[in-house]
């Protein structure tokens, strides 16, 4: 019981590091840096420390510095509770939904068994919903509180287009719950030791919806109509500042983070090297003896299960500048008109396949 | 029921997060307030309406639309989980029920309650 406790404790603290120390600060420095690549600018590159500016590195500290200073405002008019507790509503969800995704297989380690997922709870997927969609309510709340027009569309926007989209991803996980026959993350990772049954081979249709609906819940580019700069100012939170403006910037990061641990988990072979198993791993490292295969087995689990996160962040990221933003009717078009029919159909041939196979 | 609790600490440890930056940025920072500062963003200009208005009633279709079809894959999880023990006769079963919610997609489609002008 202390042994569980103590486990699942350093396993939170590590995800919260590695989410909240590592991926939200590091994510806004990518950011701009790849915008900055590929419109061939600089880019952050100001900020240094005795003249060391490390490519731009030291950025997220100095934000963290700007930021905090900076003053909280709230604007006449606005229903100050729900405009201080809407950027809760956002951040909070968006930490809580990686507690069911997989980063390593099951090991023994000291004769105790470890399972490299902070809650391996039977309904994880649906649990990923749940609190990923709790995250509109924070842009609802946030367009409806601060008594500004633009906020206001902003957050109008956002709703319609966030259930829209919530519509379609939840019909076409159906083909990967179909497929693996479970709902819980871990189990769906564990299958795909063999490289063939990666999800990517049995629901490649799956795949390519998930991803754009995924971008689209998420709000980013060229989802993004709900914070058009262009259009609506900085949509629902135009009225944000300080920390307050960051919370929904670092919920959307730490939402890019859990879709590619999404994706990972449930297309492209979770923690797996390609024809490598967990089991291949404990022989191949067995000069060490049995605790220390099984640490390094660890290792190499989750240095490959985030490996392929960073690379699906960096697929959000290329997205994000690379396609111009979609006019709001063809956002709604393409979710209702083009996505739902398709994941319909996907979940019918899905099944003609299975039932034949 | 015990998985839950690493759930809980989570969840607990997330809050404080978003709690303890609330209360920095309350805390932390000038405040200085004089009436033309503390009016909502307008371009500048004095807001001439209130946003709380009458807004699109398409926005309040699509929410509806929302709850019809979000029920239904809601009632696909617990059928797809099975879905293999179910075999053929679960098979038609469901695609007779999605067949009808197509009908009302269809229909929706043909009514226009779809389209932006």
């Amino acid at each position: 019981m202390v042994a569980d406790l103590i486990e699942s404790i350093v396993k939170i603290l590590f995800i919260f590091g590695v989410n909240i120390g590592f991926f939200s600060p590091i994510l806004g420095w990518v950011e701009r840096k790849q915008s900055a690549l590929m419109q061939d600018r600089v880019g952050a590159n100001r900020a240094d420390i005795f003249g060391y500016t490390l490519i731009g590195l030291f950025h997220p500290i100095a934000d963290a510095i700007k930021v905090l200073t900076k003053e909280d405002f709230i604007p006449d008019g606005a229903d100050r509770l729900i405009h201080t507790l809407a950027p809760f509503i956002s951040l909070t969800p968006a930490i809580v939904a990686f507690a069911v995704i997989p980063f390593g297989g099951q090991y023994e380690l000291f004769g105790h068994r470890v399972n490299l997922i902070i809650a391996d709870l039977d309904v994880g997927l649906l649990f990923v919903f749940a609190f990923a969609s709790l995250a509109s309510f924070g842009a609802v709340l946030a367009g409806w509180s601060s008594n500004n027009n633009w906020s206001f569309l902003g957050g109008l926007r956002a709703s319609a287009q966030m259930l829209s989209y919530e519509v379609v991803m939840g019909l076409n996980i159906i083909g990967v719950i179909m497929v693996y026959g479970t709902l819980r993350l871990s189990e769906i990772g564990a299958m795909q030791v063999n490289f063939f049954d990666w999800g990517i081979f049995l629901q490649p249709v799956g795949f390519v919806l998930f991803f754009t609906c995924a971008i689209a819940e998420n709000k980013r580019a060229p989802f993004d109509v709900a914070e058009a700069e262009s259009e609506l100012v900085a949509g629902y939170f135009t009225e944000y500042s300080g920390l307050k403006f960051v919370m929904f910037w670092m919920g959307e990061f730490l939402e890019i983070v859990t879709i590619g641990g999404l994706v990972t988990t449930m297309f492209f072979g979770a923690w797996h090297l390609p024809f490598v198993s967990d089991q291949m791993l404990l022989n191949f490292f067995r000069f060490a003896g049995p605790n220390g295969a099984a640490i390094l087995a660890i290792l190499v689990n989750i240095i490959t299960f985030f490996t392929k996160v960073i690379f699906f962040i960096w697929l959000q990221m290329t997205i994000r500048w690379t396609l111009p933003r979609f006019r709001y009717d063809q956002v709604m078009r393409l979710g209702w008109k083009m996505f739902l029919p398709i994941a319909l159909i996907n979940i019918f041939i899905t099944g003609l396949v299975i039932l034949v196979k | 029921m015990n998985e839950y609790i690493p759930v809980l600490i989570m969840l607990l440890l997330a809050s404080a997060t978003s709690i303890g930056m609330i209360v920095a940025t309350t805390l932390i920072g000038p405040k200085k307030k004089f009436a033309e500062k503390m009016q909502p963003f307008e371009c500048g200009e004095n807001p001439i309406v209130s946003p709380k208005l009458r807004f699109s009633v398409k926005f309040y279709l699509f929410a509806l639309f929302f709850v019809i079809f979000d029920i239904e894959a809601v009632f696909l999880y617990p059928w797809a989980v099975l879905f293999k023990e179910l075999g053929m006769f679960g098979f038609v079963e469901m695609m007779v029920f999605l067949t009808i919610l197509a009908i009302g997609l269809i229909y929706v489609w043909k009514r226009g309650a779809l389209e932006w002008e």
